[in-house]
């Protein structure tokens, strides 16, 4: 167990290497009840999302979620998350655990300048249950009304799951196909314990932090605090894509770039190593480990622009000793469809 | 796992099998528990000389990285370097996975090492 932003945190149940090689080929379960969930409501809640978030939330239907971020004026990310339309003016944001604090003041600090709209930190609310990999729905439809195959990705729905009453978004964190499940946190262990009962047959285990975070970099899914922070922008992240149309219309060509890339040589290239092009330090590994699927080392990090296309090699100090690294194209693993 | 009464142990959870003047050493079943599935050991040259409890390399998985500590002083006189290509078989026999072989200069150490029971005690 870890301490993780105040919550106690399985890194691992059975191997971490396992659970990982689970989600991939059927089917793993994570508690990721630290996530933070931040409620804005009000017949005012549309614009002042619009103003706070960066992505154009004018383009969900209520049932509908998307990635989107807080960012300063700087275009640097406060937070990263995901805004779900429950109605049409109310809207719940599912925030970082660590950011929760800082997220919920950033929020109703800017919520005074809106007529009607308020915020509602509802995180002791919500347990958060995550069932992820080619086997999730043939585990979670036998338990929920909620007919699955008519939710798209990036959508939700309201309905029973284990006879609890909670919400279904088809979302997730590891590349694969799953859902995410928002319970009461009081039958979150009766769910849990449901779920794990209906995926056996196919395959489903307990995984922890350390099979999410692999899982995670391979699909280069930005981490924040690794990847992004209030020292990163947009561009440089190559989030652009989550910017709204009018907020696009700025184009700003960065100075440096979030690529990632492959170990030529033995070693892992783990978070917080130096990085050196041509013998000069860049920055930092902002994400890297041992890929369990692809048997690779694997991991991100900032370089100049012009050494970042794909192919440039450059150099990561593994513990005194420089290792070879390789610019790859992003994301490590794609699933298919 | 039972933890084998030919070797002796250590705190730092390497143990050494000593025929003579010469060990050979390894990590215990407990740390290959705690590490998760290793995926690499970094191991000195042949002929780098060791005092006891000081580094030697490392091992690591994709959890973690972790030194390897010297149960005694002594020269490497051999390396597994069969473990480079399978450093998983550290997993599957870590008692019976030696990772370099130390020719002893103060053969007194050794009785300083725990034996099976005291280690088995420490680790529960």
């Amino acid at each position: 167990m870890v301490e993780f932003a105040g919550w106690d945190m399985p890194v691992e149940y059975s191997g971490l290497t396992q659970e990982h090689l689970a989600v991939r080929s059927a089917a793993g379960i994570f508690d990721v009840s630290h996530m933070g969930e931040i409620e804005i409501a009000g017949s005012d809640a549309l614009a002042a999302v619009q103003a706070i978030f960066c992505n154009d939330a004018g383009k969900l239907q209520p049932g509908d979620a998307q990635y989107s971020a807080i960012l300063t004026e700087a275009h640097t990310f406060v937070d990263d998350v995901l805004v779900y339309r429950l109605r049409s003016d109310h809207f719940l944001v599912v925030v970082n655990a660590a950011n929760v604090v800082k997220d919920y003041n950033w929020i109703a600090e800017r919520l005074t300048s809106f007529g009607d709209a308020v915020a509602m930190d509802a995180t002791s609310r919500y347990a958060l249950i995550a069932v992820q990999g080619p086997a999730a729905q043939g585990i979670v439809q036998p338990l929920t009304g909620v007919d699955l195959t008519s939710l798209n990705y990036y959508s939700f729905a309201h309905g029973e799951i284990a006879n609890v009453r909670g919400t279904v978004s088809r979302t997730g964190y590891t590349g694969e196909d799953g859902f995410e499940i928002f319970v009461p946190p009081q039958q979150a262990d009766r769910v849990w314990q449901a779920l794990l009962t209906s995926g056996q047959p196919a395959g489903l285990i307990p995984c922890g932090l350390g099979a999410r975070d692999t899982l995670r970099l391979e699909a280069a899914m930005r981490l924040y605090g690794n990847d992004i922070d209030e020292t990163t922008t947009v561009w440089e992240a190559g989030l652009e894509w989550i910017l709204s149309g009018s907020r696009r219309a700025k184009k700003e060509a960065p100075q440096r770039k979030l690529v990632g890339f492959e170990l030529v040589d033995p070693g892992i290239a783990r978070h917080g190593y130096d990085v050196y092009v041509a013998g000069s330090a860049t920055g930092k590994v902002t994400s890297g480990t041992q890929t369990p699927t692809l048997k690779k080392s694997i991991g991100m990090t900032y370089l100049p622009t012009a050494n970042a296309s794909i192919g440039a090699e450059f150099e990561v100090d593994i513990r005194g000793r420089r290792a070879r690294a390789r610019v790859v194209p992003l994301p490590f693993y794609k699933r298919s469809r | 796992m039972s933890y084998p009464a030919n070797l002796k142990y250590t705190k730092d959870h390497e143990w050494i099998d000593i025929s003579g003047d010469r060990g050979k050493v390894g990590i215990t079943d407990y740390a290959q528990k705690q590490l998760g599935d290793v995926v690499f050991v970094d191991l000195p040259a042949v002929g780098t000389r060791l005092t006891q409890g000081q580094s030697f390399g490392t091992i690591e998985s994709v959890k973690a990285v972790s030194e390897l500590y010297s149960p005694v002083s002594g020269e490497v006189v051999e390396v597994n370097d069969a473990l480079k290509s399978k450093p998983e078989q550290v997993n599957a026999d870590p008692h019976g996975s030696w990772l370099i072989a130390v020719k002893l200069t103060n053969a007194g150490e050794a009785g300083g090492l725990l034996d099976a029971a005291k280690y088995e005690a420490l680790v529960k």
